[in-house]
C-alpha cells in the first residue's frame, strides 16, 4: 500500500475539519477527491504535505508503511510525497532555477545521492519543460512572482515532473483553468502514472476527470468520506449537485 | 534622574579623559596648518562632548560604552602575526583591486600594493600629503563632513586622525581596478582606538570604485572612528562600497560626506555585518542638477550587535534622483536603528526621491527603529518613502520545504531574498560573491 490513511481527525484554531478519513490508495491508482466547499478537501491534502497549522487530533497515516505524519514537509517531499498547491506561494527574490535545483539536490541529498552539476540540471530541465509546454523565460523570474494563475497551475505540474514524485496530491489544480491548460496539465500528470505511483486528485469539476481518469472516486462532506465509487460516480455528482450527498452525510453523523 | 546624572558624569569624565589625552598625541608629520584644523575640531567636541541619549540624534543610541572605553590609538609599526600578504584572506576572490592596507589606522607598505595608475592620478597616503603640505588637501579635508552634520565623532576623528587614503583622479580620468581600503585591527597591549581618514577628489567626467573594508584579525575589543569625504566633479561617476565586518567586539562610528556637481552619478552600498555597536552617518549633498544618488545598506546582525544607520540626502538643486534603499536582518537581541533625513531646498524643483527601510526579524527579541525624516521646502517634487517590519513568510517557507528544501536551506534562501535587492546593486560580481558567502555563513552560525 502507497498510502494508508486511517480515521484520521484534524483541526486548525481548535475547530475540527476531519472527523475521520479512511482512504487507502494503491500503487498505479489514481483516487480523486470531490466534494462541496468547506467539506475539507484541501485540509485533507495541507496535512498530507505537512502544514505545521493543522494539528492531527486523532487517527493515522502511512505511507509506505511508514508514519507519515512524525515527517517534516522536506521529508516528505524527499520520500516521493508531492503537493500541487491550490495557491502557489509567491517567492519574491527567489529565483526559480536556484529554487529547483535547491529542491532537486535536497532531495537526492536525502536520499544519498550526487547533487546534480549545473550541466546536468539544466538538460533535465529542458527534457521536463516540454512536458508542460512551458516558457524557458521563466527561468530568469522569481518564483511564482507575476506568474498568471494558469501559469502557476503549469509550474506545479513542472516541478512535480521535474521531482518525480511516487503520490502526487493535486490540490484544485485544475480550478480556473481553460481547456487548454488543463489538457496540458492532464497530460503532465498522465505522464507521471505508471504501476509505482499514485495520484489523489481533488477536485471541484468533474471534468478535469475526462483527462485525468480515476479509479475511483470518493466524496467528502462534513470533514468525511460519505461515498465512494468508480468514475461514473464522478458524472452522477455532476448531475445531481451535492445536495443529495449532504443528506447521506447528516445521516452518517446521526 | 540619579541614573541620567551618572549618565551624563560618566560622558563628562570620558570628554576630560579625550581632551588630555590631545596634548599626549604623536605630532609627528603635523603642519601648522594641521594643528590649527585639529584644534578647532578639538575645541568643538569639548564644547558638544558625547551625546546622551536626550539628543534626538542619538535617541537609540547610547555611545557610553565608546566613551568609557579607556582604549589607546597603538604605536607600534609591529605586524604580528601579519605577514607581508598576510592579508590575502581579505581579498574578494580574484577579484584585482590597487590596495591600501592601514593597520591600527597606520599604513603597512608592505601589505599594501598599488598598480600601474593613469597619468596624474594620485593613490596613497593621506598623513603623507598632509605632512608635504598638499594644497589640495589643504583646500578639501574637513570642509564637507563639519558642516553638513556636525557631530562630536567626526571632531574627535580630525583631532586625532591618524592615516587613510588621499586619492585625487584629474578629470577625464577611467581607472578602471577598484580600490580596496583595508583597515585592520590587530591586538594591541589595551584596548585600541583608530581613527582612519580618507580623502577623495574625483574630477570631472572621472571614474571610480571604492571598497572600504574594516575588519580584524581579532575578536577583541576597539574603536575605529572613521571618516571618508568623497567630491565628485561634474559628471563624475563613483561606486562606494563599505564593508563593516569588525569583530562582535567591537565600536565602529563613521561619517560618510559626499559632495556632488552636477550630472554626477554616485552610488553607495553599505554592509554592517560585524561590530557590537555601530553607528554609520551617511550624508550626500546633490550641489547641482541632474544628479543620480543611491545609498543603499544592508545590515545582517545578531546577539547583542547594534547597528544605527543615519544617512541624509540633501537636495540643494533641482532635477536630481535619489534612490535608497536600506534593509535589515536581525537575530537574537541584536537592535537595529535606521534614519532617513530627506532635504529638499526650496530651489529643488522637479527633485526625485524615493526612500525604503525594510526589516526582518529572526527572532522575538530584535528590535527596530525606524524613522523617516523628510524636510521639503520646494513645491514641485516627488518624495515616497516607507518602512517595514516582518517575519520570515512562513507560507513561503512551508513552500520551499514541501519541495524538499531543508527548513535551514529554506529560511536561508528567503533571507537571502530579502537581502537581494541591495546585493544586486553590488556591481563587481566576486565582490558580490564575497558578500552573498558572509551572509550564508553568518546564517548557519545561529
Amino acid at each position: 500500500m502507497l498510502l494508508e490513511i486511517k480515521n484520521l481527525h484534524a483541526a486548525i484554531d481548535g475547530k475540527e475539519i476531519l472527523k475521520g478519513i479512511d482512504l487507502t490508495v494503491n500503487a498505479g491508482e489514481t483516487h480523486a477527491i470531490m466534494g462541496p466547499n468547506g467539506s475539507g478537501k484541501s485540509t485533507l491534502a495541507s496535512v498530507l504535505a505537512g502544514r505545521e497549522e493543522y494539528e492531527v487530533t486523532a487517527g493515522e497515516v502511512l505511507y509506505n508503511g511508514q508514519n507519515l505524519l512524525d515527517m517534516a514537509p522536506e521529508e516528505r517531499a524527499a520520500e516521493g510525497v508531492f503537493l500541487a498547491f491550490q495557491y502557489p506561494v509567491e517567492i519574491p527574490g527567489v529565483n526559480t532555477q536556484v529554487f529547483l535545483q535547491a529542491a532537486l539536490n535536497g532531495i537526492r541529498k536525502y536520499r544519498g545521492e550526487e547533487s546534480l552539476d549545473a550541466m546536468e540540471f539544466m538538460q533535465l530541465m529542458k527534457r521536463k519543460m516540454k512536458v508542460v509546454e512551458i516558457d524557458d523565460s521563466f527561468r530568469r523570474r522569481s518564483v511564482n512572482e507575476g506568474f498568471s494563475g494558469g501559469e502557476k497551475k503549469r509550474f506545479e505540474i513542472f516541478q512535480m515532473a521535474l521531482l518525480e514524485p511516487k503520490l502526487g496530491i493535486l490540490d484544485e489544480t485544475d480550478s480556473g483553468l481553460d481547456i487548454d491548460a488543463l489538457k496540458i496539465v492532464a497530460n503532465g500528470v498522465n505522464t507521471l502514472k505508471n504501476s509505482e505511483t499514485g495520484f489523489v486528485v481533488v477536485t471541484h469539476y468533474q471534468r478535469l476527470l475526462d483527462y485525468i481518469v480515476p479509479d475511483f472516486v470518493h466524496v467528502l462532506s462534513g470533514g468525511r468520506i460519505v461515498r465512494s465509487g468508480g468514475k461514473e460516480l464522478a458524472l452522477e455528482l455532476e448531475a445531481k449537485g451535492y445536495d443529495w450527498i449532504r443528506g447521506d452525510a447528516a445521516e452518517a453523523t446521526q | 534622574m540619579s541614573l541620567l546624572k551618572g549618565a551624563g558624569a560618566s560622558l563628562e569624565a570620558a570628554k576630560e579623559r579625550y581632551l588630555a589625552s590631545f596634548a599626549q598625541r604623536d605630532a609627528q608629520g603635523e603642519t601648522p596648518w594641521s594643528s590649527k584644523l585639529r584644534q578647532a575640531a578639538l575645541d568643538s567636541f569639548a564644547a558638544q562632548g558625547f551625546p546622551s541619549t536626550r539628543n534626538e540624534e542619538w535617541k537609540y543610541t547610547d555611545v557610553r560604552p565608546i566613551a568609557e572605553l579607556d582604549a589607546q590609538t597603538a604605536s607600534t609599526q609591529g605586524l604580528n602575526g601579519l605577514a607581508t600578504g598576510g592579508g590575502q584572506a581579505f581579498n574578494f576572490g580574484e577579484l584585482q583591486t590597487h590596495r591600501l592596507v592601514f593597520v591600527n589606522g597606520r599604513m603597512a607598505p608592505q601589505l599594501s600594493q598599488i598598480h600601474e595608475l593613469p597619468n596624474g592620478v594620485t593613490l596613497g597616503s593621506l598623513a603623507e600629503h598632509i605632512a608635504g603640505g598638499s594644497e589640495l588637501v589643504q583646500e578639501h579635508l574637513g570642509r564637507y563632513a563639519v558642516q553638513t552634520a556636525p557631530s562630536p565623532f567626526t571632531d574627535l576623528n580630525t583631532a586625532f586622525m591618524q592615516d587613510g587614503v588621499f586619492l585625487h583622479v584629474p578629470n577625464g580620468i577611467e581607472i578602471e581596478t577598484p580600490i580596496h581600503l583595508l583597515f585592520l585591527s590587530q591586538p594591541g597591549e589595551g584596548a585600541t582606538v583608530a581613527y582612519p581618514r580618507n580623502l577623495i577628489i574625483v574630477g570631472a567626467s572621472s571614474r571610480v570604485t571604492l571598497i572600504e573594508h574594516y575588519a580584524s584579525t581579532h575578536g577583541g575589543e576597539y574603536f575605529t572612528n572613521t571618516v571618508t569625504e568623497i567630491i565628485a566633479g561634474k559628471n563624475a561617476n563613483i561606486d562606494h562600497y563599505k564593508l563593516q565586518l569588525e569583530s562582535e567586539a567591537a565600536f565602529h562610528v563613521s561619517t560618510t560626506q559626499v559632495q556632488q556637481e552636477r550630472d554626477v552619478h554616485f552610488a553607495s552600498h553599505m554592509f554592517d555585518f560585524g561590530g557590537r555597536l555601530v553607528r554609520n552617518n551617511s550624508n550626500a549633498v546633490m550641489g547641482g542638477e541632474n544628479i543620480e544618488c543611491t545609498l543603499n545598506g544592508l545590515y545582517l546582525i545578531d546577539g547583542k550587535q547594534h547597528v544605527d544607520n543615519h544617512t541624509a540626502m540633501d537636495h540643494a538643486q533641482p532635477h536630481c534622483n535619489s534612490y535608497e534603499v536600506y534593509t535589515g536582518v536581525l537575530s537574537g537581541q541584536s537592535r537595529g536603528v535606521f534614519n532617513g533625513k530627506i532635504f529638499v531646498r526650496r530651489d529643488a524643483q522637479k527633485t526625485d526621491a524615493k526612500q525604503s527601510n525594510r526589516n526582518l526579524l529572526l527572532s522575538t527579541d530584535a528590535l527596530v527603529n525606524t524613522k523617516p525624516q523628510l524636510e521639503i521646502f520646494a513645491d514641485d517634487v516627488r518624495c515616497t518613502h516607507g518602512a517595514t517590519i516582518g517575519q520570515l513568510d512562513e507560507d513561503a517557507e512551508f513552500y520551499l520545504r514541501a519541495r524538499g528544501i531543508s527548513k535551514e536551506d529554506a529560511r536561508g534562501l528567503l533571507v537571502y531574498a530579502f537581502a537581494n535587492e541591495v546585493l544586486n546593486g553590488v556591481r563587481l560580481e566576486p565582490l558580490r560573491a564575497f558578500l552573498e558567502q558572509q551572509i550564508f555563513t553568518r546564517l548557519a552560525q545561529r
